[in-house]
C-alpha cells in the first residue's frame, strides 16, 4: 500500500514539472512582455535592454530550471502587469476562487443528486422530464452565456442581486470571506448558480443513470421480495452504491472547478485566480501565468493522490 | 404653532435634507481595465494615467478639449539661453499629507523619471538637468533648444520627496527586485482626490481633497470616487443599467444605440485623440508574404496609390464602426499642431482608377501579400481589417489576413527589422504636436529615432527636416517645416489612413461627463445637474 501511495506521489510531482516545462516552452507564443510594459515612446535600445533585464533572451529550458530555482525557495518573482510579489498576488486571490469553486460543487452536488434520484425514481413523470429537457440545455449553453443571462435577469431587470464583484468581504489573517456580509452573500448567488449549473445537470444525469441502473440489480428485487418499504430500498439500498462513482467524479471536478472558473470570474468581475490569469495572459505577465499553470498543476495532482488514497480505503484488494 | 410651525418644520427638515444629499455625492466609475500601479512613473499607459491623475498632478495638464492648462506650476517660459526653461510653482499647495509643494519636490519627481526603469523616461530624453532656482522656481535645461518641453510634461506627475524617502520609494519599480515598492499601492499627492483604499483589480476609493487649490476655480462636487475595473463588456453595461455604477467608459460601439433609448441614461460620444491606418514596408527588395517573385509591390507609388484608393472609408466607419468613427486622409488626430482640413479630406474610393493604376504599375491581375491586424487593441480592430481584404479583392490585391492579440501583434512591428510587411496600427500623440509623429513613424529608424517605423522608409532630407522640428523655436518656420513634411508624406502615400477613433462614455442622466480627447476623463470638472 505504501508503495502505491509513494508511487501516485511520484507522479504528482512528475505532472507538475512536466506542466510547467510545457508552460514555458509555450510563453514565447503568447506575446512578448516587453510590447507591453516598455511605453510607446521606448527606442530599440530601451526595449533590448528591458529584455536583457528580465531574462528574456535566454533559451526556456533556463528560464524554467531558473523559475524552478527559485519557486522551490518559495519566490515567484514580480507581477510585470502590477508590480506585486507572484506569490502575494495568489494568495490574495485564493480565498475568493475557493468559496465560489466549494460553494458551487456544494450547489451542485446537493441539488444534482436530489433531482437525479427523483427523476430515477418518477422516470415517467411529468416534472422528471422537463428536468431532464432542462439538464440538456445546461449541459449545451456555454457558461458566458448562462452568466449573462442571469445578470440580465436578477441584476438589470429584477434588481434583487448585484451583478459583479464579491460585496463587502471579512478578512480573517490571510482568509477573506463574503459568507459573513449580506452583500457578500448576495454577490456569491449568481456566480454559484453559473460555475454550479453544468456540474449540476452532469451530476444528475449521473445519479439517474446510475440510480436506474441499481434499480434493476438483484438484490433491490430480492429486498422487494423480502417486502423491505419502496422509500427504505431506495434511499439506504440503491442510494448508497450509486454514490461510489459519483463521488468520484464530484471529488475530480472540483479540481477543475477551482482551476477552471476563469470564465464564470471574467462575466462576474470576480476577484479570483482565473481572472488574475485572463489578465496575465493578455499583458503577456509570466511570471504570474507561471506560478498559476503550476498551481493548477499541483492543485490536479493533489486531487488525484486523494483520489488514489481513497480507493486504497475503498478497495481491499490494493491494500496487500 | 400650529400650521404654520409644522409646515417651518417640515421646510427645515427638506432644507436638512437637501444639504445632505448635497454633501455625500458619491461616483461610482467602471473601465474595462485597471490602472497598473500608483507608482506615476513606472507605467506609461492610459488607464494607470487616468486615475493617477486624480491623485496626483502634473505641472501642466490638459483639459478635456487637449488645452493645456495649468495645474502645479502657473507659468512657464523659455529663458534667455533658448535651451532652458522656466517654470513657475504654484505657492500655497499642499500634499495629501500635510507637507507643503516646492521646488524640491519637482527636482525629485523629474529626476525619478529619468531613471533607467522609469517608463516615462522616453517623454523626457532631450531633459539634461533640472536645478532649483528657489522654493517656488525651477529650471529645466534641454540638450539644445526644446520648443516642446511643456507638451512632454502633461502625464508627469509630482510626488512629495520626503514622503517617497520616508517608504523607500525613491526608485521605480525594477521587475528584478523581489520587493513591493511602496508607491505600488500608496500614493501621496497634491490632486483634488486622496486615496483612501485600492483593492488592484477590484476598486479603488477615493475621497474629496478638502486642501485642494483648485477649490473655487473647478466645481470639485465629488466627495467620492469609486474606481471600479469591469472586464466584460456585457457586464460592465449591466452595472450601468442596474445602477451600481454611474459612469462607463469603453462602450462597445453596438450597445450605443440601445443605450441612448434609455430614459435614464446618456451617451456622450467625442473624437479620441487616436488615428487608426494600415503600413507597409515600402522599401525592402522583395516581400517574403507576397506572390511576387524578386519584387516589392509596395515600393511603387503607384500600388500604393492603388491602395489606399481602393479603400472605401466611409463603407468602413458605416459597417465595421456603425458609424462611430471620422474617416480620414492623414495619420494625425485634428487636435494636433500641423492639423489642416485639406490634408484630413480623405480620398474616395474608386474601384476602377484603383485597378488602373495597379496595371500601369505592372500588376493588372493584382498579387497575393498577407496582413497583420490586432483584435484586442483598437474599437473593431479585426472588423476594420476584414472590410478593407474585401475592398483590396476587388481590384485583384488578394489579402491574407492574420489576426491576433495585441501581444503578439505589437513586437512584429517593433521588432528590428520589424516582422511584418503590411498591418494595421493606431496612433495618439500625447504632446499633440505633429513632430511626434514624424520622429517614431517617418524618421529613418536608428538608435534616438523612428521606433515604431516599421514600413522602413528611409529619407535623409526629411530626416534633417524632421530633427530640426525638436529645436527650432521660431514658431512660423517650425510650421512650415511641419506642413512641407506633410506635403511630402501624404504625396508619397506611405501609410493608408484610415479613421480617427471616436469614444463613447455612458452615464447616468444626471451627469454630463464630456469625452476627453485623451480618454483621460478628469472628474474634478464634473458638476452635478440639479434637475
Amino acid at each position: 500500500m505504501i508503495a502505491h501511495l509513494i508511487r501516485s506521489l511520484l507522479q504528482g510531482i512528475l505532472v507538475i514539472l512536466a506542466v510547467g516545462l510545457i508552460a514555458f516552452s509555450m510563453f514565447r507564443f503568447v506575446g512578448d512582455p516587453v510590447a507591453s510594459l516598455a511605453g510607446q515612446e521606448s527606442t530599440d535600445a530601451d526595449r533590448a535592454e528591458l529584455t536583457e533585464r528580465l531574462g528574456l533572451n535566454d533559451p526556456f529550458p533556463i528560464q524554467f530550471v531558473r523559475f524552478l530555482a527559485k519557486a522551490a525557495q518559495g519566490d515567484f518573482g514580480i507581477s510585470y502587469r502590477q508590480a506585486r510579489p507572484v506569490a502575494d498576488l495568489l494568495a490574495e486571490r485564493l480565498p475568493a476562487t475557493v468559496e465560489l469553486a466549494v460553494l458551487s460543487a456544494l450547489f451542485a452536488f446537493i441539488i444534482g443528486v436530489g433531482l437525479g434520484v427523483y427523476a430515477a425514481i418518477n422516470r415517467r413523470g411529468l416534472v422528471a422530464n422537463a428536468v431532464m429537457v432542462l439538464s440538456l440545455v445546461g449541459v449545451s449553453l456555454p457558461t458566458f452565456l448562462i452568466g449573462i443571462g442571469l445578470i440580465y435577469l436578477f441584476a438589470v431587470e429584477l434588481r434583487w442581486l448585484p451583478s459583479f464583484g464579491r460585496g463587502d468581504v471579512l478578512r480573517f489573517g490571510w482568509w477573506t470571506t463574503g459568507l459573513l456580509t449580506e452583500t457578500g452573500r448576495k454577490s456569491l448567488v449568481l456566480p454559484v448558480l453559473t460555475l454550479g449549473f453544468f456540474q449540476l445537470t452532469l451530476i444528475m444525469r449521473l445519479v439517474r443513470a446510475e440510480m436506474l441502473e441499481t434499480m434493476r440489480t438483484d438484490y433491490v428485487r430480492f429486498a422487494r421480495a423480502r417486502g423491505i418499504p419502496e422509500r427504505r430500498i431506495q434511499f439506504r439500498h440503491a442510494l448508497r452504491n450509486t454514490m461510489v462513482p459519483v463521488v468520484t467524479i464530484v471529488g475530480l471536478q472540483l479540481g477543475s472547478v477551482i482551476a477552471f472558473a476563469i470564465v464564470t470570474e471574467t462575466v462576474f468581475q470576480w476577484p479570483g485566480l482565473g481572472a488574475l490569469f485572463v489578465n496575465a495572459v493578455q499583458f503577456v505577465d509570466i511570471p504570474v501565468m507561471a506560478a498559476y499553470l503550476m498551481f493548477v498543476a499541483f492543485v490536479f495532482a493533489t486531487m488525484n493522490f486523494l483520489t488514489d488514497f481513497v480507493y486504497v480505503l475503498i478497495d481491499p484488494r490494493l491494500k496487500a | 404653532m400650529t400650521k404654520y410651525g409644522k409646515f417651518a418644520i417640515a421646510l427645515l427638515a427638506a432644507t436638512a435634507l437637501t444639504t445632505a444629499a448635497a454633501d455625500a455625492r458619491s461616483l461610482k466609475w467602471a473601465r474595462s481595465g485597471d490602472s497598473l500601479t500608483l507608482d506615476p512613473h513606472a507605467q506609461n499607459e492610459g488607464p494607470t494615467h487616468n486615475l493617477s491623475h486624480h491623485i496626483y498632478e502634473p505641472l501642466i495638464h490638459r483639459d478635456s478639449q487637449g488645452k493645456e492648462v495649468p495645474a502645479l506650476a502657473v507659468s512657464w517660459k523659455v529663458t534667455d539661453d533658448a535651451s532652458v526653461w522656466e517654470f513657475k510653482l504654484r505657492p500655497n499647495v499642499k500634499f495629501h499629507n500635510g507637507s507643503t509643494f516646492n521646488a524640491d519636490d519637482v527636482v525629485f519627481s523629474v529626476e525619478r523619471a529619468l531613471q533607467p526603469t522609469s517608463d516615462m523616461k522616453g517623454l523626457l530624453t532631450s531633459v539634461e538637468k533640472i536645478s532649483k532656482v528657489d522654493d517656488l522656481t525651477v529650471t529645466i535645461k534641454t540638450r539644445g533648444p526644446n520648443p516642446l518641453l511643456p507638451n512632454n510634461l502633461g502625464d508627469l506627475f509630482i510626488m512629495d520627496k520626503e514622503w517617497a524617502e520616508a517608504n523607500n520609494a525613491t526608485k521605480v519599480q525594477d521587475f528584478k527586485n523581489k520587493e513591493e515598492n511602496f508607491s505600488v499601492r500608496n500614493a501621496n499627492g497634491t490632486g483634488p482626490f486622496q486615496l483612501v483604499s485600492r483593492e488592484p483589480d477590484v476598486k479603488t476609493v477615493m475621497k474629496r481633497n478638502d486642501g485642494y487649490w483648485g477649490i473655487g476655480q473647478v466645481p470639485l462636487e465629488i466627495t467620492e470616487l469609486v474606481y471600479i475595473p469591469i472586464k466584460a463588456d456585457a457586464t460592465r453595461l449591466a452595472a450601468l443599467l442596474s445602477g451600481e455604477v454611474d459612469f462607463v467608459q469603453d462602450v462597445p460601439v453596438q450597445d450605443i444605440e440601445r443605450l441612448k433609448s434609455q430614459q435614464n441614461l446618456r451617451v456622450n460620444i467625442g473624437p479620441e485623440n487616436r488615428t487608426i491606418f494600415f503600413g507597409m514596408d515600402v522599401a525592402s527588395a522583395d516581400l517574403k508574404g507576397d506572390s511576387v517573385q524578386g519584387k516589392n509591390p509596395f515600393a511603387d507609388k503607384k500600388v500604393r496609390q492603388a491602395m489606399n484608393m481602393a479603400l472605401n472609408r466611409t463603407a468602413i466607419q458605416r459597417v465595421a464602426m456603425r458609424g462611430q468613427s471620422v474617416p480620414t486622409g492623414v495619420i494625425m488626430p485634428p487636435f494636433v499642431n500641423g492639423w489642416t482640413k485639406e490634408l484630413d479630406a480623405a480620398p474616395t474610393g474608386d474601384v476602377n482608377a484603383a485597378k488602373k493604376l495597379l496595371a500601369d504599375a505592372g500588376y493588372p491581375s493584382g498579387f497575393n501579400v498577407t496582413l497583420h491586424c490586432p483584435n484586442d487593441r483598437y474599437v473593431n480592430d479585426e472588423a476594420i481589417c476584414q472590410a478593407a481584404v474585401g475592398m483590396w479583392g476587388q481590384i485583384g490585391v488578394k489579402v491574407n489576413l492574420v489576426s491576433q492579440s495585441k501581444a503578439i501583434h505589437f513586437p512584429l512591428i517593433q521588432k528590428n527589422p520589424p516582422e511584418t510587411e503590411f498591418f494595421l496600427v493606431g496612433w495618439g500623440v500625447p504632446t499633440f504636436d505633429s513632430e511626434y509623429i514624424f520622429s517614431f513613424l517617418y524618421h529613418t529608424r536608428d538608435a534616438k529615432y523612428g521606433s515604431w517605423n516599421a514600413i522602413r522608409y528611409s529619407n535623409a532630407e526629411a530626416d534633417k527636416l524632421i530633427e530640426s522640428l525638436s529645436s527650432e523655436t521660431d514658431k512660423a518656420k517650425r510650421d512650415g517645416t511641419i506642413a512641407k513634411l506633410w506635403a511630402l508624406f501624404k504625396e508619397e502615400t506611405l501609410y493608408l489612413p484610415v479613421h480617427h477613433q471616436t469614444l463613447a462614455y455612458a452615464m447616468k442622466a444626471g451627469f454630463d461627463i464630456p469625452v476627453d480627447v485623451s480618454n483621460q476623463p478628469k472628474l474634478k470638472y464634473l458638476s452635478f445637474k440639479t434637475n
